[in-house]
């Protein structure tokens, strides 16, 4: 046992203290935030370049309705400017020329000219307000036509956003708020994570097998300690990395996430002012309604996950990652040790993973029915349990099922960690041969 | 007395017979030399001895007793597949593999200290393995298996990957080791090496020992009375003076000094070949041809394959 514990510390040290390790295990959650936050970031940046657009509304519907701001100003024009602008509008001040044509209200075109590709965000401010201005216009045509009083008033009551709240009861017949999406949302991150981890970590044992197969050490160490001890120390020895990493990535995400919200809040915050000096009057009162009405939706949502069974999610969580990392690695371990070069090892490493990648392709299947006989089986059966059952545990799974999956797991793991050792015990000896999962079942009746 | 022993151990992998019965014992503080071709079981022996496989029956004693798991902190193995971790570095790793065997860091730190010494080597310590050349490796390789002090040494093909200063240098070592009190077993197929520090020998062929005793005994055993005499002078046919008892084997006039090799037919003596020859020519040099190891392990196998295809 000593000994084994030299070999986990050796399979710990060497990985851990290597360059790729520290610079992915940095630099995977700074790239995650940085996606993330980067876009959000850029957006809040201000574009402060000072634009003037001309405007020629022969229509006079829009006249004057377009205010400016600090870096948008409007200027109304007549249209003999208009004409001689379209002639030399190179030589004018203007960033653009809006022209909104006589029959907009049937036609619904207006046209921005400019000698520059009009940016995406002064088209779309623009396109909004007008389309605000002429669909006022429309409605107070209809209004003033039916004749009906206070018609305005009561369309503007009939506007409608319907939410269906998802109440589950709990234990005590208590309603405890649930939400379908975040169940689904932990469900998916939880399943995906252990089957990123079960491969990543599970190949690392196989080539680390492989490694000491082909730079012929093997031999050397196992004239000092037992086979089994060495596959031990090695699949114990990777996957405390594997959890090292898991560890230093969620510390770094929680202060990542809670820096940036920090950082983003008090940004929006800003940003949310600025909005409200620039927008129109209506705009402005929607803004301020939204903004507390956005803050109880956050309050709701962690309550929501508040909710959830946490304790359970972790337990499971850490009992799927370990058990799934066991059963998976010590098989490629026993690949590892069979197979003489990377080709071979890609061929028998297929089967094995089919059963992994099965688990992932069913993951939307089983999140959109976590209680059909596909996700029961599934969470059931060791190979797939690990993912599927970590989708199913948010909705809640009856503690038998659990019970059972969890059980069956174990009694999984005994058996192939035997299975495993015994093939690895020959395979790590044996060179220059084509190996087949025929000659490997051979393997299995050897004495020792 | 017998450091180790093997008796009647039997090893086949599902069909094929690796081991058939074979028995040896090692003198302690000697060094013994595990002969046979390519294929024949050593390597087999070799790892049943390590208990990196167990054999199917037969009994193993180390130092009088039953062979036991921790006896393996007593023996070292040198491997002839051997290799290192080629990312770790040499002092690491070789505080590693010492203490695999059993040493506290401690001990293997100083040990390792005066074996890097010894092979002036100080300054690869902190040098990763991909960086050696393949001789330095096996320098490093060598001071791993010898680290711990071992009673018993298995070498297989120690020298292969060195260059003859290196080889010369490992020879001495292992000489030393043994004068030391340490036992060897040695595995290899350059029989001018086994002549040369092999005390006793055991031939294997195709799972079968067919050969063992101690060296000079065994050489002794497959001479063929010849002799090797160099003279000066005319000698046109000489087999017609040496009669009918002796059979000249060879006869080669092209230099000054003229060579013929004679074989005895039956009951001959030494002196009566000389006085033979000293009537024809002067005598410069008169000597028994005892065959080499090649010479025997060839006669010896050939004629072993001859019989198991009869």
């Amino acid at each position: 046992m000593n000994k084994s514990i030299l070999i986990l510390k050796r399979e710990y040290l060497t990985r851990v203290k290597k360059k790729s390790f520290i610079i992915m295990t940095l630099l995977v959650p700074l790239m995650m935030a940085a996606l993330t936050i980067l876009p959000a970031y850029l957006a809040t940046l201000d574009d402060k370049e000072e634009r003037t657009i001309a405007v020629y509304d022969p229509t006079g519907l829009i006249l004057n309705r377009l205010e400016s701001n600090e870096f948008t100003k409007f200027q109304y024009i007549p249209a003999p400017e208009f004409d001689e602008l379209n002639k030399n509008f190179k030589s004018s001040k203007y960033y653009a020329v809006l022209h909104i044509p006589v029959n907009i209200l049937s036609t619904n075109r207006a046209e921005m000219i400019s000698d520059k590709q009009v940016t995406f965000d002064i088209k779309n401010m623009i396109t909004r307000r007008i389309e605000n201005i002429i669909e006022g216009e429309k409605r107070k045509q209809v209004i003033d036509e039916t004749g009906v009083p206070d018609l305005e008033k009561k369309l503007s009551a009939t506007k409608t956003d319907i939410t269906v709240e998802t109440i589950k009861l709990g234990e005590e017949g208590e309603a405890v708020k649930s939400s379908t999406e975040i169940a689904m949302a932990i469900g998916y991150a939880a399943g995906f994570l252990i089957y990123m981890f079960v491969f990543i970590y599970g190949t690392m044992v196989m080539r680390g097998v492989m490694e000491e197969k082909s730079s012929r050490i093997v031999e050397v160490i196992i004239s000092s300690v037992k086979p089994f001890q060495l596959l031990f120390g090695k699949i114990v020895g990777i996957g405390l990395v594997g959890l090292t990493q898991i560890a230093i990535w969620i510390i770094l995400g929680i202060a990542i996430t809670t820096g940036l919200t920090a950082f983003i809040g008090g940004g929006s915050a800003e940003t949310a002012a600025q909005a409200q000096n620039i927008m129109s009057g209506q705009a402005m009162g929607q803004i301020a309604t939204a903004t507390p009405e956005a803050q109880n939706k956050v309050i709701e949502i962690l309550g929501m996950i508040g909710n959830l069974n946490i304790p359970l999610i972790i337990f499971a969580l850490f009992f799927y990652f370990i058990g799934g990392f066991i059963l998976y690695a010590s098989l490629m371990g026993a690949i590892g040790s069979a197979v003489d070069s990377d080709e071979d090892a890609q061929q028998m490493m297929l089967p094995v993973t089919m059963p992994l990648i099965f688990s992932i392709i069913i993951l939307f299947a089983v999140a959109k029915n976590p209680e059909g006989p596909l996700a029961f089986w599934a969470s059931m059966i060791p190979l797939t349990s690990p993912v599927t059952m970590m989708v199913r545990i948010p909705f809640g799974v009856p503690v038998w099922e659990i019970v059972l999956s969890m059980v069956l797991l174990i009694s999984t793991i005994l058996g192939t960690i035997w299975v495993a050792g015994k093939i690895y015990r020959t395979g790590i000896l044996m060179y220059g041969k084509k190996v087949t999962f025929k000659e490997i079942v051979k393997w299995l009746f050897y004495k020792n | 007395m017998e450091i180790f022993q093997a008796n009647n151990v039997v090893k086949e992998y599902a069909g094929h017979v690796a081991l058939s019965s074979v028995s040896i014992s090692v003198k302690e503080a000697s060094i013994f030399g595990l002969l046979g071709p390519n294929g024949a079981g050593k390597t087999t022996l070799i790892r049943i001895i390590n208990q990196i496989t167990a054999p199917d029956s037969g009994e193993l004693y180390f130092e009088g007793r039953p062979l036991k798991a921790d006896d393996i902190s007593m023996i070292g193995y040198l491997p002839e597949e051997r290799g290192l971790y080629k990312k770790m570095k040499v002092g690491e790793q070789a505080l590693y593999l010492a203490q695999l065997k059993g040493m506290s860091k401690r001990d293997a730190l100083k040990s390792l200290k005066f074996w890097f010494e010894k092979f002036e080597i100080q300054a690869w310590w902190g040098k990763k393995v991909e960086e050696l050349s393949k001789g330095m490796a096996q320098k490093v390789q060598f001071i791993t298996t010898v680290i711990h002090q071992p009673k018993l040494l298995i070498f297989d093909e120690p020298f292969s990957g060195f260059d003859p200063i290196n080889t010369n240098l490992l020879k001495n070592e292992i000489l030393e080791l043994k004068k030391k009190g340490t036992t060897i077993i040695f595995s290899t197929h350059n029989m001018s090496s086994v002549e040369e520090i092999c005390d006793h020998i055991a031939l294997i062929n195709q799972s079968k020992k067919i050969l063992d005793g101690q060296i000079d005994q065994v050489r002794e055993k497959f001479k063929t009375n010849t002799f090797e005499i160099i003279y000066r002078g005319e000698t046109p046919n000489i087999q017609y003076h040496l009669g009918s008892h002796f059979n000249v084997l060879e006869h080669d006039e092209s230099s000054q000094l003229k060579q013929i090799k004679v074989q005895f037919l039956n009951g001959n003596s030494n002196n009566e070949l000389l006085k033979l020859l000293m009537n024809q020519f002067e005598i410069v040099s008169f000597k028994e041809i005892i065959p080499s190891m090649n010479d025997v392990f060839i006669h010896v196998v050939e004629q072993n394959n001859r019989e198991i295809l009869r």
